[in-house]
């Protein structure tokens, strides 16, 4: 080894002993002051241990030798032989300004006094039960330390060693026979008979013979257990304790007997050199030979690369035509068989496992995350900026897109599968609530994320019969009105700005306002003459305890109400809204997300906390100057903008990151819309930026978390919570935390 | 190793069970090593906004959201401090996951049912609600903690 | 390929002493401070021999072992114990943790690469 390699490898040491001697100190300190945590001891232990530990390495034995003495001490301490109490935890103190100094002495030179090493040694040893003979050990330890010094770290030429051989006669030629019977618990503690019959082989000449006898059939096989023995004849000019030193580790692990066959055995000391040097020749051409790996290796790999080309011919048909989920694909395996005979002209599809695609979909959410951490990483090291990094980083960051959209479209449906169970029923509740009613579909072929067709059923079905049985009069009153005696219910589906949006539209009476006015104030949702605008009065109707069976009918009752299916849809990270117009009907607009895998969001810093904002809910955001900021009774304020006064939410303390509200000067708004269309400005202290993330759930391994909708990973491998704006917003109009709306809904 | 030879392991000591040790404050505990599906040391975790004083919050455990108990604020004890010191014991109750806060962990104890003492009969919560056996080792006494009592009450099952 | 050894010592010191040997030798070489890293590191990683030192924080060397053997995927890789102390008792509990070989603190780097041979061929 080089000798800047060793000078680093002190001042490592030294560092690290600077490092230790402090952690002993406040150790102690600690035990001192009363502290009982076992977990103090063992640091305190470990620090002394590390130090004798390098020490050792470097020779310093006088370090070495008080170490040792302390060590054995702390040892006492440690097993709960000697309680560290009063006199003992100050001895223990003193020793460690002593060990302090013998390290800074080992390091800048110089040396310490004698008498206070010997004083210290002593008064040590004075405290464990077995008095130490400090004169033995020294002698035991420094005889056990010299066997590494630096110098040997490193490798000795060839040429060194055999420039230090004597020379030597012909050496003599022993012949051994050992029988080796591995026990069940050679294997057990991954020790090899292979790996050490070769190492046998090494030391001469050799022939093995297996002895299979004691094999049982083969289903009375333990496969923990041995069966196998072996019986080795070997050649060498190796002692009988080198042969022995190759079992060293098996020990007690095996049945075995070495037999010189003829002869003494060659003198132990010349051997063990020769051993040495052996080794030493043999180490690099060890390595060398590991080099027949990479071969394997490769062969391997060029399997790999032959079959690998058929994966990506299929994905990009489903990125082409992300349409439709009948995706043209070349034939696979999985499919042979199944329809090979039509195949030809018709389009092929090909049933594979949900979990399958789930599985890439988590994949493909992880590259994703990785991609973000890489460009962060990138970024950090300033390289991003860099021309071929900023183009590689593109390129990457449009194929993960790619690759993701592919997938999703793998796991896209046509919304048909939902809208076609509606006329059924629709046909059941006009006959039940003897109206007449046509139901229109559109845009059947949408598609949308299979997990979110499949719980819209529920609330689609729930907002049919809520049209048919509420939205739609009765014929005779649809006659009076002027009306076509039969109702219509339109259901339809489209995509919007990257989301798909379902209207359930009637054209019925509309809300009847002051009836849905006067229900609220009697279920005390309202106060007594509250000042609502329409709109408001509408969203009453998704108010939870709104609407129970006692106030609507059989069929859309059923004991659950609007609030439930608004519920239902916001899980899906969905709004519901509603319009209505006195004597043309009411129309209910659903709007979800395409997939519940992935949301853009708005990355913002609330209370040193990390939080993601999805952009849907996003209308803008502003700096507020404080003289648009407003008190509104107690801690409420409102912020003006445009000649509108907007309630300002606190986002920190309507999560509980924070008792006070903040500054609103020093953060930043973001002006979102919630349910039904209300405005509110979410304040955060800061923007990091936007980007897509993928959602994680959290309710997998934990459960709701009032206010927050879900979880993601960012670049930096943190978790980060994606807000719940409609949760915080009606939080903090409810006055307290989000947790109050939930106990409504209970 | 195979799964015939994992499944001969098995039965061939299904009288024996095998428990973690870790250690929390001064006192030390196990559970089933069925329950616990890989061991990690401590990284800072989000804080989840309204949640019980033993949810450190939420880390990212190879890309799943894994919730934090801190074992000792769930066992009545101070909370544990110092958190690079500290180890996180993944386990797994069903189809949940969770990352349990310790001090430290030590080692792997095969013990047969005959070794299990019943939990004494004190008035303390920790040992109503999480211990179910006693094992006495060496001088140690180890508490046997049920991992299911231990995992936090799952909030907002009431929406579907 | 290089044989990968993973390195499980606390001390800084240690660490960087194995590495200069291993490397020297032609050893691919993985390092953990602590048991606890040691895991985390064998979660994601494979080791040709791990090599690892007895008294740590966390998780010590003998649980250390222990919790590797339990690991379908390492309990067959050979793992060597690196300690100062040469008792008895401390080879014998970790024997029966499942360790595989020892190394005795000081030691000679020839003897390292040894009973790395000895134990992985």
């Amino acid at each position: 080894m080089a000798g800047n390699e060793m000078d680093s490898l002190r001042q490592i040491f030294f560092q690290e002993c600077e490092e230790q001697l402090a952690e002993l100190e406040s150790g102690l300190l600690e035990i001192e002051g009363g502290g009982e945590d076992p977990e103090i001891v063992n640091a305190v232990f470990r620090a002394v241990h590390s130090i004798k530990g390098g020490a050792g390495a470097f020779a310093l034995d006088e370090l070495v030798r008080f170490a040792h003495v302390f060590e054995t001490v702390l040892d006492e301490v440690r097993k709960g032989r000697l309680d560290p109490a009063g006199a003992v935890v100050e001895v223990l103190l003193r020793s460690a300004d002593v060990l302090a100094d013998l390290v800074r002495v080992a390091r800048d030179g110089g040396s310490v006094d004698a008498e206070r090493i010997r004083t210290g040694t002593e008064e040590l040893a004075s405290l464990s039960g077995t008095p130490v003979a400090t004169g033995d050990l020294a002698e035991e330890d420094s005889v056990e330390d010299l066997g590494f010094t630096p110098v040997a770290v490193a490798f000795p030429t060839f040429d060194d060693i055999a420039a230090e051989l004597p020379t030597e006669p012909e050496p003599t030629v022993f012949e051994y026979t050992v029988t080796f019977k591995p026990h069940a618990s050679l294997y057990a503690s991954a020790n090899e008979p292979a790996v050490l019959l070769r190492e046998l082989g090494r030391l001469g000449e050799m022939t093995v013979s297996c002895d299979t006898s004691s094999v049982p059939a083969l289903s009375e096989i333990d496969p923990e257990g041995s069966y196998l023995a072996w019986m080795i004849e070997l050649k060498t000019t190796q002692s009988e304790d080198d042969v022995r030193a190759v079992f060293e580790f098996v020990d007690g692990d095996c049945d075995l007997t070495i037999t010189a066959n003829n002869g003494a055995a060659p003198p132990v000391e010349d051997a063990d050199f020769e051993a040495l040097l052996r080794s030493i020749r043999e180490a690099p051409v060890d390595v060398a030979a590991a080099a027949d790996e990479p071969a394997i290796a490769e062969a391997v790999i060029a399997d790999v690369s032959v079959t690998a080309p058929e994966f990506p011919v299929a994905v990009p048909d489903f990125a082409a035509k992300p349409d439709s989920a009948k995706s043209e694909s070349k034939p696979d395996k999985a499919e042979k068989g199944d329809k090979s005979a039509s195949g030809e002209a018709a389009q092929q599809t090909i049933r594979v496992d949900l979990d399958r695609v789930d599985r890439l979909m988590n994949l493909v959410g992880e590259l994703v995350i990785n991609q973000a951490m890489l460009s962060q990483r990138l970024g950090e090291a300033g390289l991003a900026r860099s021309a071929e990094f900023a183009t590689g980083l593109d390129e990457f960051e449009q194929l993960t897109r790619d690759i993701q959209e592919g997938v999703m479209a793998i796991r896209a449906q046509p919304v048909k599968s939902v809208f076609q169970r509606m006329p059924r029923l629709v046909r059941e509740v006009a006959a039940a609530t003897h109206k007449k009613v046509r139901l229109v579909t559109e845009g059947e072929g949408t598609e949308v994320d299979k997990t979110v067709i499949e719980r819209l059923a529920d609330p689609l079905t729930h907002m049919i019969r809520n049209a048919i049985d509420h939205g739609l009069e009765k014929p005779e009153d649809r006659i009076a009105a002027g009306k076509r005696e039969e109702g219509l219910v339109k259901l339809s589906a489209s995509h919007r700005s990257g989301r798909i949006v379902i209207d359930i539209a009637d054209d019925g009476a509309g809300i009847n306002r002051p009836r849905v006015r006067a229900i609220a104030e009697e279920k005390g949702l309202i106060p007594a003459n509250a000042q609502l605008t329409d709109d408001e009065v509408d969203n009453l109707i998704f108010l939870p305890g709104f609407s129970t069976a006692s106030t609507i009918s059989d069929i859309s009752g059923r004991g659950v109400g609007m609030d439930v299916v608004k519920r239902s849809i916001q899980a899906l990270g969905g709004r519901v809204s509603i319009t209505s117009r006195p004597g043309h009907g009411s129309t209910f607009t659903l709007s979800l997300p395409l997939t519940l895998a992935v949301l853009y969001g708005m990355v913002v810093t609330v209370a040193d906390q990390t939080l993601v904002v999805p952009l849907t809910s996003i209308i803008e955001t502003l700096k507020p100057k404080p003289g648009d900021i407003h008190g509104f009774g107690g801690e409420a304020r409102v912020i003006a903008l445009r000649n509108n006064f907007i309630p300002l939410v606190d986002v920190g303390r309507e999560l509980g990151y924070r008792n006070h509200s903040t500054d609103p000067g020093a953060g930043v708004a973001l002006l979102v819309e919630s349910d039904g269309g209300a405005q509110s400005a979410l304040l955060v202290d800061g923007i990091q930026g936007q980007r897509q993330v993928v959602i994680k759930s959290l309710e997998a391994n934990y459960g709701r978390v009032p206010g927050i909708a879900a979880a993601t990973i960012l670049g930096d491998g943190r978790v980060a919570l994606i807000v719940d704006v409609d949760a915080v917003v009606a939080g903090s109009r409810n006055g307290g935390n989000p947790e109050s709306v939930l106990a409504l809904a209970g | 190793m195979s799964e015939s030879s994992a499944a001969l392991l098995q039965s061939r000591s299904s009288s024996a069970r095998e428990l973690i040790a870790f250690a929390v404050g001064k006192q030390e505990f196990c559970i089933d090593v069925m329950a616990v599906r890989e061991i990690r040391g401590w990284t800072p975790a989000t804080v989840l906004p309204h949640s019980q004083s033993y949810v450190r919050g939420v880390i990212n455990l190879r890309g799943a959201v894994l919730p934090i108990m801190d074992l000792a604020v769930r066992l009545g004890f101070p909370p544990a401090e110092a958190m690079g010191r500290h180890v996180i014991i993944v386990v797994q109750v069903g189809s949940q996951v969770v990352g349990l806060l310790v001090d430290a962990v030590s080692d792997i104890l095969t013990v047969t049912a005959s070794e299990i003492l019943p939990p004494p009969d004190v008035a303390s919560d920790m040992a109503k609600h999480f211990v179910c056996g006693l094992l006495a080792m060496e001088g140690r006494m180890l508490s046997i903690l049920s991992v299911d009592s231990v995992l936090p009450e799952r909030e907002g099952t009431e929406v579907q | 390929m290089s044989k990968t050894i993973l390195t499980v010592d606390d001390s800084r010191t240690m660490r960087e002493m194995l590495l200069l040997a291993l490397e020297d030798a032609g050893y691919h070489v993985l390092q953990a401070e602590d048991g606890i890293k040691g895991l985390e590191v064998l979660q994601d990683k494979r080791a040709d021999v791990i090599i690892t030192d007895i008294n740590m924080p966390r998780l010590d060397g003998f649980g250390f072992i222990e919790h590797v053997r339990r690991d379908t995927s390492h309990r067959a890789v050979p793992i060597l114990v690196l300690t100062t102390e040469s008792d008895a008792e401390k080879k014998s509990r970790a024997r029966s943790a499942g360790a595989t070989g020892w190394i005795v603190k000081p030691f000679h780097p020839v003897k390292l690469v040894d009973a790395i041979r000895r134990v992985s061929g």
